[in-house]
């Protein structure tokens, strides 16, 4: 069990701070900014507005009547009151989310080539891709996509050279050493491997999104007509 | 009866606008909400409407509207070429209408104006918001910016009878000096400082998502780094080293490198830059930054208890 990263708390706006672990991709740090945000709101101070968990750092947005000194002495003593052990990320309690996911074929235009260029079979690739143990690092971007850690490094693939105009909605899809959702249609550049029918965002509904930030996420294989059963069709 | 709104024309760019959403930052939703949300508010309070009621956010050039039934109407911001069945409309005061048309035509000395409709506009609320999240597509009327050919519901209202345009002679303007320099809180980002030695004009390109800076570009020393919360007023810098100021529809999380933030009391000035519009920053530090946006949130309290004070004469 390991102490708590350092963290530093920079001015983010007049009525947020940053609190920033660090400033490369790693998921322990990633695990640390979950802890905290979770530390955060179970604390419930009631000058806390908002708590924005990116890959590596915090926002804590706050009530803007109250004084950002004071918040900042509070922040600062919690961020030092990590006892070493009691607050790893491992006390944080995660869900799991099972995405189901139907590849291939329309569904997943680039699964075929995917393969091709991991020389894997398209099943060995789906295999492999619902394999892993994802969490969502952050949601961002876009609203509702997830940006999610734990894609096996061996299926790391370059973006498209000319991003497609149209992805659908609920595509899922590898760029670089990531995997992620688009919650609704957009152009896009990543592989596209399969597609879930579930709306990943939906503003009519509160939560709106499928996901949180730090959840586990799990790729479930269907096929066509499952898919076509689960549909759930995102209002935007 | 339900009063309704319908537009003839859009102008530039109208929108459905309110104090913005709240709550739904970490799934990835943007704040949105009128780009000056103070004169938003103001605009509610000459027309009895609570602070955060829904108004719409006019652009450079505002739309042609047909008022089915009798209202008051308040425009704040940017002066608004303003008429109704032909007569002028005047800004900063509550106007009462008759049934008719009322043509908001071109703005000057700023780029925004908000106007509000006792009753509000009665869209349906998204995630605890009536604003248009322009990017998201959701929220306002219908996720987008108005058409002609859209209605939409106003909420209800005290009936006022009006067979004549009626507004009273006293006005309020609470614009803001726009030769101050905007003010900032740097960041400890090398080029945070050399940011304010330079004169910057509006680019074109800026939107509601941000403001485009150009000029002599900066250094920009590194790449992208790992992306990170940012929030309206974000001074962003992109690796072509001209600055981007994020507003009321930032995303919420970005790579580029920060300069800092510009404080809150100035931001909402932004929402009136135009076009080629020179611009010029100023370091300031957090203790005053807090401090003048509660002179910037006294003053605005002081506005709405003078307006209060004289509404029932009117």
């Amino acid at each position: 069990m390991s102490a708590f990263p350092t963290c530093d708390i920079e001015p983010l706006a007049d009525d947020a701070w940053l609190l920033r672990f660090g400033d490369r991709l790693d998921p322990q740090l990633n695990a640390a900014v979950h802890a905290m945000a979770w530390r955060l709101r179970s604390a419930g101070a009631p000058w806390l507005r908002e708590i924005v968990p990116a890959f590596a750092s915090l926002g804590v947005f706050f009530d803007p009547e109250i004084d950002p000194a004071r918040v900042h002495a509070q922040l600062q003593a919690m961020v030092e009151g990590f006892e070493p052990g009691a607050s790893t990320a491992s006390s944080v309690p995660a869900r799991t989310v099972e995405i189901p996911v139907a590849y291939g074929g329309d569904f997943g235009p680039d699964l075929e080539s995917a393969a091709a260029e991991l020389q894997l079979s398209p099943q060995a690739l789906v295999q492999r891709h619902c394999a892993g143990d994802y969490t969502v690092a952050m949601i961002g971007f876009a609203p509702g996509f997830p940006y999610l850690w734990g894609l096996d490094p061996a299926l790391a693939l370059p973006r498209l050279a000319t991003p497609r105009a149209r992805v659908a909605a609920g595509s899922v899809a590898i760029g670089g050493a990531q995997t992620g959702i688009y919650p609704r249609e957009s152009p896009g550049g990543w592989r596209v491997l399969g597609r879930t029918p579930l709306a990943l965002f939906d503003p009519e509904r509160e939560p709106p999104t499928t996901l949180q930030p730090g959840d586990r996420v799990r790729f479930v294989a269907i096929d066509a007509d499952e898919s076509a059963r689960l549909h759930e069709a995102p209002r935007t | 009866m339900t009063r309704s709104l319908h537009v003839l024309s859009a102008g530039l760019l109208t929108t459905v606008q309110d104090r913005g959403r709240v709550g739904w930052r970490h799934l990835g939703v943007a704040h949105a909400g009128a780009l000056d949300a103070d004169a938003a508010t103001l605009a509610n309070r000459l027309v009895g409407n609570a602070a955060d009621a829904a108004v719409l956010e006019l652009t450079l050039r505002g739309p042609t509207l047909r008022l089915d039934a009798p209202a008051r109407i308040a425009l704040i911001g940017a002066a608004v070429a303003a008429r109704f069945d032909g007569q002028v409309v005047p800004c900063g005061r509550p106007v009462d209408l008759p049934a008719g048309t009322l043509e908001l035509g071109a703005l000057r000395g700023g780029a925004r104006a908000w106007l509000a409709i006792d009753g509000g506009i009665d869209v349906a609320p998204v995630l605890g918001s009536r604003s248009t999240d322009l990017r998201g597509g959701f929220g306002g009327f219908d996720g987008r910016a108005l058409r002609a050919g859209d209605a939409m519901p106003l909420g209800a209202a005290a009936t006022r009878d009006t067979a004549v345009l009626r507004a009273p002679a006293w006005w309020i303007d609470p614009s803001h000096d726009t030769h101050m320099p905007t003010r900032y809180q740097p960041s400890a980002h090398p080029a945070a400082a050399a940011f304010a030695r330079r004169g910057w004009t509006v680019s074109a390109s800026s939107n509601r998502q941000g403001l485009r800076l150009q000029g002599d570009a900066l250094a920009v020393p590194s790449a992208d780094g790992v992306s990170e919360p940012v929030a309206p007023g974000t001074i962003q810098l992109p690796a072509d080293g001209c600055p981007i100021v994020l507003l009321a529809d930032a995303q919420t999380v970005g790579g580029y490198a920060k300069l800092g933030h510009v404080i809150a009391a100035d931001l909402p000035r932004l929402a009136q830059c135009i076009p080629g519009q020179p611009l010029h920053f100023a370091p300031c530090d957090a203790a005053t930054a807090h401090r003048l946006a509660c002179a910037a949130r006294a003053r605005i309290a002081r506005i709405g208890v003078m307006i209060d004070a004289r509404l029932p004469a009117v």
